[in-house]
């Protein structure tokens, strides 16, 4: 089933065959099959939910294979714990920070492996000169006695490399590390990985920016659906064929765009400004219209949506609808003004994942479906049933947990959520993060039947296609700042991102 | 339905919710024995077979009467209590808060206030005491089960301070009868009539209403409800006067009852409230349990007294150790019966050969 | 791996030295604080009544502290890797029942056999305690809540009503209680030992430092090959040890013990390590920083006593110290918290 499959000289320092895993009823993993060589760096990608976290996490020790084999250095290996990865020279970068905030960044590095002098005690100056040596050697000017709390992502990761460096790992998995880093810091991770290869190290990295593959790895490994699909050189693939092979169809089914008449703006965003986050944000959204936000992760642009909607109090600025004026830092009233917010985190932000389909889609209607201050189950479930039609939503019951639901048939609830308190202006901070391509457009058709409705979306996604295929106007942001308006005719790949990593000047918004 | 198998997997695999799949089994589990309230009534069904065993008198209407007598005070504050819990919160300081208001009733009495105008000044003050929490924990953002063993030493200390190592015991017989004796000629203790009366109230409050869906949704995931436009800081105060105003009358009823209002009444009964509310199912992480459970917790803890206390041979000493017992046996059981389930279910890993091949 | 230089993209300013010191500062104003408001204390109260500085009511003073400290050195163990232990008065009321019943029972009993055995039975109960969160997977609050009832329970039903009363112990025993050594009491020295070798084996021992990591990411310590269940467990162990040598201890300087020894002692020595510093949600605070709160805390109640300020106002005070502690804590935390950020974003821009 794999093909094209990379012949190598060299004998693998890790490997996978035929791996699987399950968590009760799923199958999370299946035909995981991947060999990593020295001096090699390969990228693994996938669609989220492909089942790249099962994988790492199989080889990284934090969860056992059902069945399969793994082998290091051609012998076959059982991994109990992290701790026996470790062990056997895997060093794995969580996306999650798995630092300890609390405690200095020299302690974070040798956790577990501090050296020791007399009487089995901590050596403290030998483990801090031993932390300066490796943050020395990554070329990076950080205190190892200062504590993690307060470091920023980029900074952390490099914590967390020094950490594999320090017992000479020989094999490095990196899952999304580049997610939150600006352009800068991504160079120096790459500088930092070029190096590690050179040095015969093998490298994982998994990534969403098929750029970034194409720039740093050597070789691909494609997972789709839990299985391995494809084992191939960068050499012989192309970006389009890379993204075939990860959603399985063509992608020309994607992005339906009607075009809707333009109304009258709804939203106004006025000079807002979180200090050391966004400065002076102003724009509008008009009714029938779909303004993208886009920009690189960490531009600030979730931050904007959560100050409009009140779940931030901004230093400076306002927000209007449909010229009244919102006060600040009140989710609530933003909700009763018309303002609907699918967040950007959905199963931490958008659902409570433990209440059932029901409770979460009439979360926002509560008070309009009590009669006397009681609410009754039929109201709540008749309002839920609707929208669970109106939307296609696939489940059992009503009154099962959302958390059983998939990605995009749980984004179906939150919007369900929105929908159901009839917003004049929905809010949508990557709608189509993690979920099935079928689903995909689904939403998709969906905010532009919503827009032909006079409803003004603003959208926020990382994804250029979608941002492209949907808007009609592209804002950007750089750094905390709107460098760029596009109307539909002027965005094209190449100005959104030229604005996005900030090579224009400001545009008035 | 057909399941986004990967996405849920991933769901399920990742780091900080790890339990996850056990977690869902231990609910599978609890599922399987009917839903936890099923086997709350089975344990006293049990318990009365044990209690009818040990004493032919234990199912009598004198004994419900003295055995739920006892329980009052704890009784009407676990109803509280399974509210704030339910929201992921913890208040210690009910117990002390009972003792103020007791201690202020004993003072306002010695001044020669009459008793119509005194509890009314009670309730006011428990709703104080219960703000203040509310206040330190929303307002500073302090966390509630530090915050609480704080005010759980400051209120039982003003507790003092209001009415020293004094004590109260002529309060007029029309409010002492009333706060002992049972209603309109039935055995059911008056005290037991009021928590019915509040445990419809509070049932009401948290499955039927707007403000207890809210209540679920912050103790399940408060930054989700934030986001979906719940007004969290409110509904935690909301929570915290709740349970100092219902605690400040359990300090009205146990000096009534008693007859006796003092600065020393109910020490410890804070745990005893925490058990029952725990024991009826409510999760210590918020978000998961019902009024039903904790009512038949209190049954059962009542139960389970009586007949220890009506028995000859077994020491009343039993009651704590089967207490605690119970306590943790109710969130162990379900945890190592899922633990069972997912052994048997698990294949173990080809076991790799030995040496190469 | 083998890295020796990678070039380093964009001008690196030395941060770290700045965040350092202003950590360490906030670090050991926590501790100074306590020994400044308790100097504090301690000189006010022997200006309005010299008395207070006599030896006795220092000596006093100081041996009713001791104990606590003892448990607040456990406790400490426990909250660092986000659990609690409700349990520990319950534990001390065994081991000083235990101690009090050997010892009237044989008065020949050699001391340290007394001491292992209470020891052995407090991390017995913590073993128990421990095993039921790890593998158990019960949340330390309701297992230790539970434990709490149960062996109190248990020892209501060993006591079976009986006391143990000073004269029926061997004085060799009592002495402990009230002898000194070199004018420090014994107890003292006994508390001293103990904090020194539990907040020394926190702050150089691996297995120490794993507790701190443990409670401050335990996603992340279970990552770092940490084996999280092992330190817990030897957390709950070590904190009941240590209760049971507290009960032991209990009963030297008491002398009379009955069932009740002990209760309500869980909510104080949990007071005393927040009022030390030790955040309640794991992760940071010191032994000593514990040791200094149960002192602080036991200062209080002695001065009042002294200034015959009316009693009543002694647990007051004590609820409105940790109030203001966790309070401070969550203030100054905040501004730290920021002035790290601030400096990290300076030096990123």
């Amino acid at each position: 089933m794999a093909e094209g499959v990379v012949s190598e000289a060299a004998a693998a320092l890790v490997e996978l065959r035929d791996a699987t895993k399950s968590y009760g009823a799923v199958r999370a993993l299946r035909d995981g099959n991947l060999a990593l060589r020295p001096g090699e760096v390969r990228a693994l990608v996938g669609e989220n939910g492909a089942g790249k976290s099962t994988l790492v996490k199989v080889l990284g020790g934090v969860v056992r294979r059902d069945s399969g084999d793994m082998l290091v250095d051609g012998q076959s290996v059982d991994f109990h714990s992290p701790h026996d990865a470790r062990d056997a020279g895997i060093a794995v970068i969580y996306q999650e920070p798995t630092l300890f905030p609390d405690l200095s960044i020299a302690e974070n590095v040798v956790m577990g492996y501090h050296p020791l002098g007399s009487f089995k005690r901590i050596d403290r100056g030998a483990m801090n000169g031993q932390v300066q040596g490796l943050l020395d050697r990554l070329g990076v000017k950080l205190d190892p006695e200062r504590p993690v709390r307060g470091l920023s992502i980029a900074d952390q990761q490099i914590v967390e490399i020094a950490k594999a460096l320090s017992f000479d790992a020989r094999v490095l998995i990196m899952d999304e590390p580049t997610a939150a880093l600006s352009g800068a810091e991504v160079e120096r991770l790459f500088a930092v990985v070029r190096t590690l290869r050179e040095h015969g190290a093998a490298v994982l990295f998994i990534s969403h920016r098929l750029e970034e593959v194409f720039t740093i790895c050597d070789t691909v490994t494609v997972m789709r659906d839990g299985a391995v699909v494809q084992d191939a050189r960068i050499a012989d693939m192309t970006p389009d064929e890379m993204v075939r092979r990860m959603v399985g169809r063509e992608l020309s089914t994607l992005f339906p765009k009607q075009d809707t008449a333009i109304g009258a703006p709804v939203l106004k965003v006025h000079r807002l400004t979180c200090e050391g986050v966004f400065v002076d944000i102003s724009f509008s959204v008009h009714a029938g219209e779909i303004v993208a936000l886009a920009g690189l992760v960490g531009a600030g642009r979730s931050e904007v949506a959560r100050a409009i909607f009140g779940i931030d109090k901004p230093d400076a600025g306002h927000v209007e609808i449909d010229g009244r004026r919102l006060p600040a830092g009140k989710p609530l009233t933003a909700m009763r003004a018309g303002i609907g917010f699918v967040p950007e985190d959905r199963r931490q932000q958008g659902l409570v994942m433990d209440l059932s389909i029901a409770r979460n889609a009439t979360m926002t209607r509560m008070r309009a479906l009590s009669r006397l201050g009681i609410i009754g189950s039929g109201a709540e479930n008749r309002l839920a049933r609707e929208w669970a039609t109106r939307l296609r939503l696939k489940f059992h019951r009503l009154e099962n947990p959302v958390r059983f639901l998939s990605g995009g048939n749980q984004q179906k609830v939150v919007l369900a959520k929105w929908l159901a308190t009839e917003p004049k202006v929905l809010i949508l901070d990557e709608p189509t993060r993690g979920i099935d391509v079928g689903t995909k457009a689904e939403v998709h058709r969906l905010m532009s039947e919503l827009a032909s409705h006079g409803l003004a979306v603003l959208m926020i996604s990382s994804e250029l296609p979608e941002v492209l295929g949907m808007a009609d106007r592209v804002l950007v942001m750089h750094e905390g700042r709107l460098t760029a308006e596009l109307s539909r005719a002027d965005a094209d790949e190449e100005s959104v991102i030229r604005a996005a990593t900030g090579h224009v000047g400001e545009v008035a918004a | 339905m057909q399941p986004d198998t990967a996405a849920s997997a991933s769901t399920a695999a990742t780091p900080g919710t790890t339990d996850a799949p056990a977690q869902r089994l231990a609910d599978r589990a609890r599922a399987a024995v009917g839903r936890w309230e099923a086997l709350l009534v089975a344990l006293i069904l049990a318990t009365f077979i044990f209690g009818q065993s040990v004493s032919s008198e234990f199912l009598s209407a004198d004994s419900f009467t003295t055995g739920s007598l006892d329980l009052s005070e704890v009784a009407l504050m676990a109803l509280a209590l399974t509210l704030v819990i339910v929201a992921a919160e913890i208040d210690l300081s009910v117990a002390s808060v009972l003792a103020l208001s007791s201690a202020l009733m004993a003072a306002l009495w010695n001044q020669g206030l009459p008793l119509e105008f005194i509890m009314p000044i009670c309730l006011v003050a428990g709703a104080l005491c219960g703000a203040f929490n509310g206040w330190l924990v929303t307002g500073l953002g302090l966390p509630s089960l530090a915050v609480t063993i704080g005010t759980l030493a400051l209120f039982r200390g003003l507790a003092y301070v209001v009415i020293g190592d004094e004590s109260v015991t002529d309060f007029p017989a029309t409010w002492t009868d009333r706060g002992f004796g049972n209603f309109a000629g039935t055995f059911v203790p008056n005290t037991m009539v009021l928590f019915a009366i509040l445990a419809v109230a509070f049932g009401v409050l948290l499955h039927a209403t707007p403000f207890g869906r809210s209540v679920y949704a912050i103790g399940a995931n408060e930054e989700a409800a934030h986001f979906a436009g719940l007004r969290v800081k409110r509904v935690k105060m909301t929570l915290f006067v709740l349970a100092g105003t219902v605690a400040a009358l359990a300090g009205i009823v146990i000096s009534l009852r008693n007859s006796t209002a003092a600065a020393n009444v109910g020490l410890g009964f804070e745990l005893t409230a925490i058990t029952a509310v725990l024991l009826g199912g409510v999760s210590i992480f918020g978000g998961r349990g019902t009024i039903v459970g904790v009512i038949l917790a209190l049954f059962l803890l009542g139960a389970i007294q009586k007949a220890i206390l009506l028995s000859e041979t077994i020491s009343s000493y039993w009651v704590q150790i089967v207490t605690g017992a119970l306590l943790v046996g109710s969130v162990l059981g379900p945890n190592l019966a899922a633990r069972v389930t997912e052994a048997r279910r698990r294949r173990p890993p080809q076991r790799p050969k030995e040496g190469p091949r | 791996m083998n890295v020796e230089a990678t070039p380093a993209p964009g001008p690196a300013v030395g941060e770290g030295a700045g965040a350092r010191r202003l950590t360490e500062w906030v670090f050991r104003v926590r501790e100074l604080g306590i020994i400044a408001a308790l100097a504090l204390l301690i000189a006010v109260t022997a200006i309005l009544e010299p008395r207070f500085i006599e030896s006795d009511s220092l000596r006093n003073l100081a041996l009713n502290a001791s104990i606590f400290a003892i448990l607040a050195a456990g406790q400490t163990l426990v909250i660092i890797t986000r659990n609690v232990d409700l349990s520990v008065g319950s534990v001390l009321g065994l081991s000083a029942f235990l101690a009090g019943d050997l010892l009237s029972g044989n008065q020949d009993l050699a001391l340290p056999v007394v001491f292992v055995l209470g020891i052995a039975l407090g991390a017995a109960c913590g073993l128990l305690n421990g095993v039921l969160v790890t593998w158990g997977r019960v949340p330390a609050l309701v297992v230790t809540l539970g434990t709490l009832y149960a062996f109190r329970g248990i020892a209501f039903l060993w006591t079976d009503g009986r006391q143990v009363n000073a004269e029926t112990l061997p004085d060799a025993f009592l002495n402990l209680g009230t002898d000194s050594v070199l004018g420090v009491p014994f107890l003292v020295l006994i508390a001293l030992v103990v904090v020194l070798a539990v907040g020394q084996w926190l702050r150089d021992y691996r297995a120490g430092r794993e507790l701190y990591a443990i409670g401050s990411n335990p996603e992340g310590a279970r990552l770092a090959g940490v084996r999280s269940d092992r330190r817990v467990l030897s957390a709950f162990v070590l904190a009941g040890a240590l209760a049971g040598l507290g009960g032991v201890l209990f009963t030297a300087r008491f002398g009379t013990v009955d069932a009740t020894a002990g209760t309500g002692y869980e909510l104080t020595v949990i007071a005393a390590a927040v009022v030390g510093g030790v955040a309640i949600f794991g992760g940071t605070g010191s032994v000593y920083g514990a040791a200094l709160g149960a002192l602080l805390l036991g200062t209080i109640t002695s001065s009042l006593i002294v200034l015959r300020v009316e009693a009543f106002w002694q647990q007051a005070s004590i609820g409105a110290l940790l109030l203001l502690a966790i309070a401070l804590d969550r203030f100054v935390g905040l501004r730290v918290d920021a002035a790290l950020r601030r400096r990290s974003s300076r030096r990123a821009a």
